[in-house]
Order: C-alpha cells, then structure tokens, then sequence
C-alpha cells in the first residue's frame, strides 16, 4: 500500500493564534486515486490542502508526497513538485489584470511549454470541457457569474494536466447538469490521465460520483476515513448524519452543549 | 515597582518590534532585487508597469511642475524685489526645481497615484488568493509581481523628473517675460549659466530612489495586507504615508550627501 501513496499526513497541525484547526490529521491517499474530504464548515479543510501544498506553514507535522517531507524540501524542489499540481482555490483566484484564456493557460505559458499563439486554442480546448464557448476566453474574469468563474478556474487547474490535482469545492454555485459534468470531468482525469486527485465538497452525491475514497474531518482530526460508496451507511454516527444531512444525531449534540 | 523595568522593557519591545520590521523589508526587497537577476526574464509586466507609471502620470506631474515653476518664479521676484535682487529669479527658479522641487514633487505625485494602486492591486491579490495562486502556477510571486513594479518605477521616476525639470523651468520663464518684464534671452541665460551638471544628475538620482521608495512600500504593505477590503484599504494607506515619508527623509539624507562638501 504504502508503495503507491501519493500523500500522506501525519500528525498534521495548525493554529491561527488561540484557535486550534488542525489538531493531528492522519491521511493518506493512494496514487492515480481519488480522494474526497467532507467536514463541517470551518472544519479546517481548505486550511488541510493549503498546508499540504506549502502555501500554510504547518505547525508541526509530516506531509510526504511521493514518499518526501515536503515541508522540507529545497526551493527548487519545491518549485519542481508545484509544477505537476493544479490547484482549484474554493473562490477561483483568477487573474482578474488577464483575459480568461490567459488564466486558463496561465501555467503552460510560465512553463514556456507553449506559445501565446498556440495558448489561445489550447484554452478554448480546456473551456470546452468544462462546458464554456471559446468566446469566454477573451472575456475577463470579472465579466464572468460566479459559476463561470469557477468552471474558468477549474480549467485552469487541469489545464497543465498536472499529477496531483487539488479541488477545493469544484461544483459548489453550479447547476446540478453542470454539476455532474465538472464530475465527470475529475473522475475523466484520475482515469485517463492517471492524475491523484484531492477533493473537497459539501454534495454527497458529487462525493460519491468522484471519490474512490473518503474522509471526514472534525474537530481537527480525521475522525473516519474509508470507500467513498458507504458515504451514508458507514456505520459512524457522526459521518453517516453529516452524509445524510440530518439534524438530529451526534454533531448536532456537540453544537448544543 | 516594577514600572520602571517594565517601561524599559516596552521600548525594548517596540524597538525590537520595529528592527524586525525593517529587517524584513529588507529582505523583502533583497529578495526581490535577486528575482531580477534569474532567468526567466519577463519584459511584458516590466513594460506594463513602466507604461502606468511614466506615461499615465504624465499630465498631473506635468501640470504640477508648471505651476509650481510659475508660481516660484512670481514669489521669488516680489521676494527678491525688496532688496533689488530680482536677477535672481531665474537661477533660483532653475536651482529649485531641478534639486529639489521637480525630485520631490513628482515623487509625491506619484505616491499617491502609483503606490496606492499597486497596495490595493497586490492586496486584493492576496486575499483573494491569487498570490497563492501563482504559487501554485508555477509562478514566484516575487518575481511576477514586486521585481518588474521596483525596476519599473526606478527607471520611470528620473524620466518623469525631467519632464518636471523642463516644465517647471518653462513655467518660471512664462511668468516672468510676460509678466514680469524679462527679457527672454537675459532669462534663459540666467538659468543655463547657473546650472551645473551635478544639480540635475543629483535630482535624477533622488528620482530613482523616490521611485524605488514608492514602488517597494506598495508592494510591501500590499503582500502583508489581510482581512479582506477593510485590510487592504488600510495596506493603501500606509503604502502612501510611508512613501511619503521616506520620500522627504531621504531627500534630506541624499541633499546631505550630494551638497554638503
Ligand atoms: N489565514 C487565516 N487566518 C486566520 N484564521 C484562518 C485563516 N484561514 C483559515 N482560518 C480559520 O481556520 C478555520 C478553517 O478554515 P477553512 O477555510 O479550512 O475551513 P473549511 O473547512 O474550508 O470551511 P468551508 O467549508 O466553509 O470552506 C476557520 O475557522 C477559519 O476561521
Ligand atoms: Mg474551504
């Protein structure tokens, strides 16, 4: 098992000031798997793939990725690890002084892997499969609903066809149509592109459609992680009423103390 | 009791404080001076600073150089009047603006115009996670961001210096041939015969460091700035006070070093 891990957490802790966020989490996630996190709002899961990626300092912990501490690689290494993973950031953070095609191929051309000529096609190719016309991409990103916006920073994160993708709520503020198609995309890159993908969401279904595995984080710690179908019937109380949404059952007995 | 120790160990604390303050911008702006030196070299964000900087605040510095020439010209003349020094005019208008006046002025200007901007341009990137981003885009933030807005704005300031030195004198010259009864010729050879290289490379030099000033506190107080729009209104803010500052205590400090011999 251990042989084909793509990331593993051990330990992992943050806090911002007297407020603890993560408090020990223990992950792993298989290579060329797909992986998805739930947790309650606030729980700390943007805060788990920000460490991951180096861009939160960890208090305190291991993140390996391919096997190495990534909190202490060189800088170079670093760079070199950053530049086979996409990340989609939950608000989007496009390049609002760009043009959308310019966001979207915003990698490849930092890499000089293409031309800006050939950028152009190369965005209208990536926003095709994430369901936009290749007119958006002469748009700005501020010209864009929020749903578009996140479909322009979703084929940003793709469009490098990185190794290890990074999806913090990919579907959240789309239609449930378009919602699907956004699934089916990730799963189409952890299939036919061999990609480890990382994702967050609140839909039990979007969980179920993309992730081979599942966690839930709360309070800090990774309190169940198993096979994304038992999502609902997995036989923890906490994660099967937060699968389920219901309002009476264990983390809502928590809230009223 | 215990007030006196703790006095002393408050100023030690705020003197800490600050040195670990100025210590990091220092690195800061180390860091950024390096990503100018290493490869990949990308002149279109150099050029689109440059551009916003020298040509868009053209017509403020320009207008503001000309009034102030002109209205230094007329103070200098009712001034100098009293005791029948009124020759005086055109050097000092011409001394003025190239040493002091045009450096300092533009350098406010531009303050407040660029240094602002790019404190909420920069601010707004970081707590919308585009800087973040561009981490993750195989992008340094420093040298797509900070490095190409510091060169742009060191080289842009002397260039707008001279526009300011050129029409500040000019104002000064309308003023007094057509209101002050100079002769034309009598005037420009006043100024040019005053004029030594040293006053205007010396007002060039402040420019660079102006612009280096204004361009580093913009980006510096941008990248720190957190908490949404109310932190980077406030980033806006300090980036202005503080280039203003530095502005004048470096004036000082550079008028020392050139002119005190
Ligand atoms: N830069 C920061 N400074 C201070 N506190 C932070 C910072 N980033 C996150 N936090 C805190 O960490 C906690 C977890 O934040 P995080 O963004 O990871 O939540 P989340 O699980 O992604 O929630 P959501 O589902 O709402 O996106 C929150 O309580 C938040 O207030
Ligand atoms: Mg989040």
């Amino acid at each position: 098992m251990s042989a084909n891990l793509k990331i593993r957490l051990r330990g992992l802790r943050k806090s911002f000031g007297e407020k603890v966020v993560l408090d020990g989490v223990d992950l792993d996630v298989a290579a060329r798997h797909s992986m998805v996190l739930l947790g309650g709002s606030g729980s700390g899961k943007s805060v788990t793939i920000k460490c991951i990626l180096g861009l939160i300092p960890p208090d305190d912990g291991v993140v390996e990725i391919d096997g190495r501490d990534v909190t202490r690689l060189s800088r170079r290494d670093r760079a070199e690890l950053l530049d086979r993973t996409g990340m989609l950031f939950q608000n989007g953070a496009l390049f609002d002084s760009l043009p959308v095609w310019e966001n979207v191929c915003f990698k490849l051309l930092a890499q000089n892997r293409i031309t800006r000529r050939a950028a152009r096609d190369r965005a209208a190719e990536v926003l095709a499969q994430v369901g936009l016309a290749a007119s958006v991409g002469d748009l700005s990103p501020s010209e864009l609903s929020g749903g578009m916006q996140k479909r322009v920073a979703l084929a940003r994160a793709i469009a490098s066809k990185p190794d290890i993708i990074f999806f913090d709520e990919p579907t959240t503020g789309l239609d449930p149509i378009m919602g699907a198609v956004i699934d089916g995309l990730i799963v189409d890159c952890v299939e036919k592109l061999g990609a480890t993908a990382f994702s967050i969401t609140h839909d039990m279904a979007s969980a179920r459609r993309i992730g081979d595995h599942a966690a839930m984080i709360h309070k800090g710690r990774i309190i169940w992680a198993g096979h994304a179908e038992a999502l609902g019937h997995t036989g923890n109380a906490m994660v099967d009423q937060f699968a389920n949404g219901e309002r009476e059952g264990p983390i809502q007995m928590e809230l009223r103390r | 009791m215990t007030a006196p120790i703790d006095i002393v160990a408050g100023l030690g604390r705020a003197v800490m404080g600050a040195s670990a303050h100025v210590g990091a911008l220092v690195i800061f702006a180390a860091n950024a001076l390096a990503q100018l030196f290493r490869p990949p070299y990308g002149p279109r964000q150099f050029l689109r600073h440059f551009v916003e900087i020298a040509y868009f605040s053209l017509p403020v510095v320009a207008l503001t150089a000309l009034f102030t020439g002109m209205v230094l010209a007329l103070q200098t003349y009712t001034g100098f009047a009293r005791f029948n020094a009124e020759s005086a005019v055109a050097s000092v208008v011409v001394l003025s603006i190239t040493r002091e006046l045009g450096p300092v002025l533009t350098g406010l200007i531009v303050a407040g115009r660029v240094g602002a901007a790019m404190a909420a341009e920069i601010g707004t990137m970081r707590v919308t996670d585009q800087i973040d981003a561009l981490r993750t885009l195989s992008t340094e933030p420093m040298k797509y961001l900070v490095a190409p807005r510091l060169l742009a704005g060191t080289l842009a300031l002397p260039l707008l210096v001279v526009v300011a030195n050129t029409l500040g004198v000019m104002g000064g010259f309308l003023v007094a041939t057509l209101s002050l009864g100079f002769a034309g010729p009598a005037y420009l050879s006043g100024s040019w015969d005053v004029l030594e290289a040293m006053d205007v490379i010396s007002g060039l030099i402040k420019a660079g460091v102006f612009g280096f000033l204004i361009t580093l506190m913009g980006c510096w107080y941008g990248y720190q700035s957190q908490g949404g729009a109310q932190g980077v209104g406030k980033a806006t803010t300090k980036a202005v006070v503080a280039a203003s500052i530095l502005i004048l205590a470096f004036d000082y400090v550079l008028t020392q070093a050139f002119f005190s011999r």
